[in-house]
């Protein structure tokens, strides 16, 4: 065992940090630090940055377009990514369907839809929960019917992130109503562009258009878009969620949020002292860091034992809960720091509106960014089915 | 020992109650929100001259029913069971307080207009660099003559869109957080030199960026002594923190109804998820939060009226406590809905945004730790 990185390591951050300082978009820098929601466009043009540089799927095999990183190299880069504020790319191509077709598509859906996804030419969302199936995913009653050559797919699905921009969205569908509940759900690949498709926004507490209800009345979809065996989409879909949970531990981006906490309690004054010389608050931030790092080695244990061949197994749970509750203490001391100026509503600039927004930069979204954070311990499996999993699978309970 | 309410007082509630049900149910309240002024203007006329909602916490010679801190206390607990967006904390609370607690001409002038629901009255007080400290104030009233000239930025004035005249701390003396040198003005909103910024804020009120720019005000502007007015606004604000709370009771109280009544029709895994212990124990800690709120509420109103430092730290008692069943009565009840529970399109995450706002109004869980510990603790 050792902490320290080893020479190669310690240049392969020097090179990856050199990167992203030269090649981070200046434009989007800015309407980060506005606090602007950001475009399709926004997300696309890092995420091109790096698909030509050949480093937008760092967790993918090198014959389906990874870089061949090691996982401590994996770790830095996300580590990277985080303390330069670079946004995310969007999980739902390469961490999501991606690892599911390049593990259990055809030949021919790998070569038809992996391009696209490294590119960014089409951006994927995922049609899981339905109205009446959220922590009981697998009671959902979207319909395939087989006819010919193709499904006919009838039904409704809901918290679908950012289907408004998605070109393609995977699905669980029911194919047959008569299995178990588990048993007769299939993994569709469905164009969003299809007739019958009508994506309707939710609008969330902040105000954001993130999520939407995705319906479905007589959609067509060939059969050769179905990913594995029919009925057997819940293999796929746990491969999924477990893939999905390994990130949800956001590590290196709560590292950063405490960083931002620190600076604006530095700038926040409370009486003619700085927040952070306030004995509570100061203790909060201790406490939120000192939870972290345990989070950060237990996740760095957890990744030793893939590396060494073992899962992602059950333990992965324990990331999603205490990653979800870290994430979500961040915007809580981000909100208490910013005191009165966490109460005027700011939704970006208008059209000609040049007026800068209401209070320090760094206030205008700690209301929104914190009641929006509150999804964290509902999404992936709410925490509350996380621990049952623990419950079940790990103490055996 | 007598914790009922008096008739008079049972039929303000049910009044209010039954009002409200009919006025300020959720569709309503986002209409109201989205319009230019958002609010319904003819809502405040109502409560004052249907309901005579307005005067109760004034006194018979004012034209009110001789009501008090209790009153207060019941009306902005019904406001909150419907997440009101009416200036009733600004307005009476604050500036009818103001008003009782220095009485003569200005109080006889101004109060019957507050019940009439003519005068509405925003309070500007903090100020950016202030964070919860009400002293530290660098806005200045200099005496010129017969008036004083007022100059300075108040930040997140709520209500002040809507306002008619303005609360104002300055510094007529001294600086930073001194306790000397603070008074306490009643200006017309619509004085020259006032420039406002307007803003919702993510709880559903309007507020404002409030600059005075050499605004010229007369000298019979100032409520109580010059120089003296830092306790007149310690105690005002102490009581409207004992009213905010009494409205965190309300809020909350309906935050645990609403995720009992969703919990017992959301069905997961083939029952109601209130089935599932961990939900049920969940909805217990809830409503002992409720319930204790509802008791440090009761506790401060009835001890608004003791020595400062008493008051104090009751209300502080109370404050630090609601704050905290604010936030994890808010919190759980999001978890429990699920991602329902973060839409704009359920009444129950508007609750939660209030009580979230609530949760650091008038001083966080810990200015108000800090500020018990100071007056009970230090040797």
């Amino acid at each position: 065992m050792q902490l320290e990185f080893s020479p190669e390591e310690i240049a392969f951050q020097t090179e990856v940090r050199t990167f992203i300082a030269e090649n981070y978009p200046e434009n989007l820098r800015l309407v980060q630090d506005e606090g602007h929601d950001l475009s399709k466009e926004d997300f696309l043009s890092w995420h091109r940055i790096l698909a030509k540089k050949g480093w937008i799927a760092p967790a993918w095999p090198v014959e389906y377009g990874g870089p061949g990183w090691t996982p401590t190299q994996r770790f830095i880069w996300s580590e990277e990514l985080a303390a330069a504020d670079c946004i995310g790319t969007m999980p739902f191509g390469l961490s999501m369907v991606g690892p599911v077709i390049y593990t259990f598509g055809t030949p021919e859906q790998k070569e038809r839809f992996l391009p696209g996804i490294l590119s960014g030419d089409d951006w994927w969302c995922q049609g899981y929960s339905e109205p009446g199936a959220g922590s009981d995913l697998a009671s959902l009653r979207t319909k395939a019917v087989r006819e010919g050559d193709h499904y006919i797919v009838n039904g409704q699905k809901t918290w679908t992130t950012m289907a408004q921009h998605a070109d393609w969205g995977f699905f669980l569908v029911r194919t047959d109503s008569d299995a178990k509940a588990q048993e007769g759900i299939s993994f569709l690949l469905i164009d969003m562009k299809s007739p019958g498709v009508t994506v309707r926004p939710i609008i969330t507490l902040g105000g954001e258009h993130e999520v939407n209800e995705v319906w479905l009345e007589d959609v067509r979809v060939p059969v050769n878009q179905r990913v594995y065996e029919e009925n057997k989409g819940w293999t796929c879909a746990k491969f999924l969620l477990a893939h999905e949970r390994t990130g949800i531990a956001a590590v290196a981006r709560s590292k950063r949020g405490v960083e931002k906490i620190k600076e604006i309690a530095r700038t926040e004054m409370d009486g003619d002292k700085p927040l952070l010389a306030n004995a509570f608050f100061k203790r909060k931030v201790s406490e939120l860091e000192i939870d972290l790092t345990a989070l950060e080695f237990t996740e760095l244990r957890s990744l030793a034992g893939v590396a060494a061949g073992k899962g992602p197994g059950p333990e992965s749970s324990l990331l999603k809960i205490k990653g979800s509750e870290i994430q979500q203490r961040i915007t809580e001391l981000a909100l208490e720091a910013v005191g009165h100026y966490g109460a005027p509503y700011f939704r970006g600039f208008g059209e000609g509106d040049n007026e800068h927004p209401i209070g320090p930069d760094y206030a205008h979204r700690a209301a929104p960014t914190y009641f929006n954070a509150r999804k964290t311990t509902i999404y992936g499996g709410s925490n509350e089915i996380q621990r049952n999993i623990i419950a079940k699978m790990v103490l055996g309970i | 020992m007598d914790f009922t309410y008096t008739e008079t007082q049972d039929m303000i509630r049910e009044t209010l109650s039954r009002f409200l049900a009919d006025t300020y149910d959720f569709d309503s309240r986002s209409k109201m929100i989205a319009s230019e002024t958002g609010r319904d203007a003819g809502i405040w006329k109502a409560l004052a001259q249907d309901l005579g909602m307005l005067g109760a916490a004034f006194s018979e010679e004012h034209g009110g029913l001789g009501g008090g801190p209790l009153e207060n206390a019941l009306i902005m607990e019904e406001l909150g069971k419907v997440i009101a967006i009416e200036p009733y904390l600004q307005t009476v609370v604050l500036g009818g307080g103001a008003l009782k607690a220095v009485g003569g001409a200005v109080a006889d002038a101004v109060i019957p207009e507050i019940i009439s629901g003519n005068v509405i009255i925003a309070f500007a007080y903090a100020e950016p660099q202030g964070r919860y400290n009400l002293a530290n104030i660098r806005t200045t009233a200099k005496k010129d003559g017969a008036s004083y000239i007022l100059n300075g930025h108040k930040g997140v004035v709520y209500a002040a869109p809507w306002a008619t005249h303005f609360l104002v701390s300055a510094r007529t003396g001294g600086s930073g957080s001194e306790t000397g040198g603070v008074s306490l003005f009643l200006i017309d909103a619509k004085s020259s030199g006032i420039v406002r910024r307007d803003y919702p804020t993510v709880d559903g009120f309007q507020a404002s960026e409030v600059y005075f720019e050499n605004v010229a005000i007369p000298s019979d502007a100032l409520l109580g002594g010059e120089g003296a007015g830092l306790p007149l606004i310690e105690q005002i604000i102490d009581e409207a923190t004992v009213a905010v709370c009494a409205e965190a009771c309300g809020v909350t109280l309906k935050l645990h109804e609403g995720t009992l009544a969703y919990a017992q029709q959301r069905n997961q895994f083939g029952q109601p998820i209130s089935r599932f212990q961990v939900l049920q124990h969940r909805m217990v800690d809830m409503f002992m939060e409720v319930e204790q709120s509802k008791s440090m509420t009761t506790m401060a109103t009835l001890k608004l009226d003791l020595p400062a430092a008493e008051r104090m730290a009751a209300v502080s008692a109370c404050k630090a406590k609601v704050s905290r069943a604010a936030k994890f009565v808010g919190q759980n009840a999001i978890q429990t809905h699920g991602g329902i529970g973060i839409t704009q399109e359920l009444a129950i995450g508007h609750y939660f945004k209030r009580a979230t706002m609530i949760e650091n109004q008038f001083g966080s869980a810990d200015h108000h730790y800090d500020r018990f510990e100071k007056l009970t603790l230090d040797a």
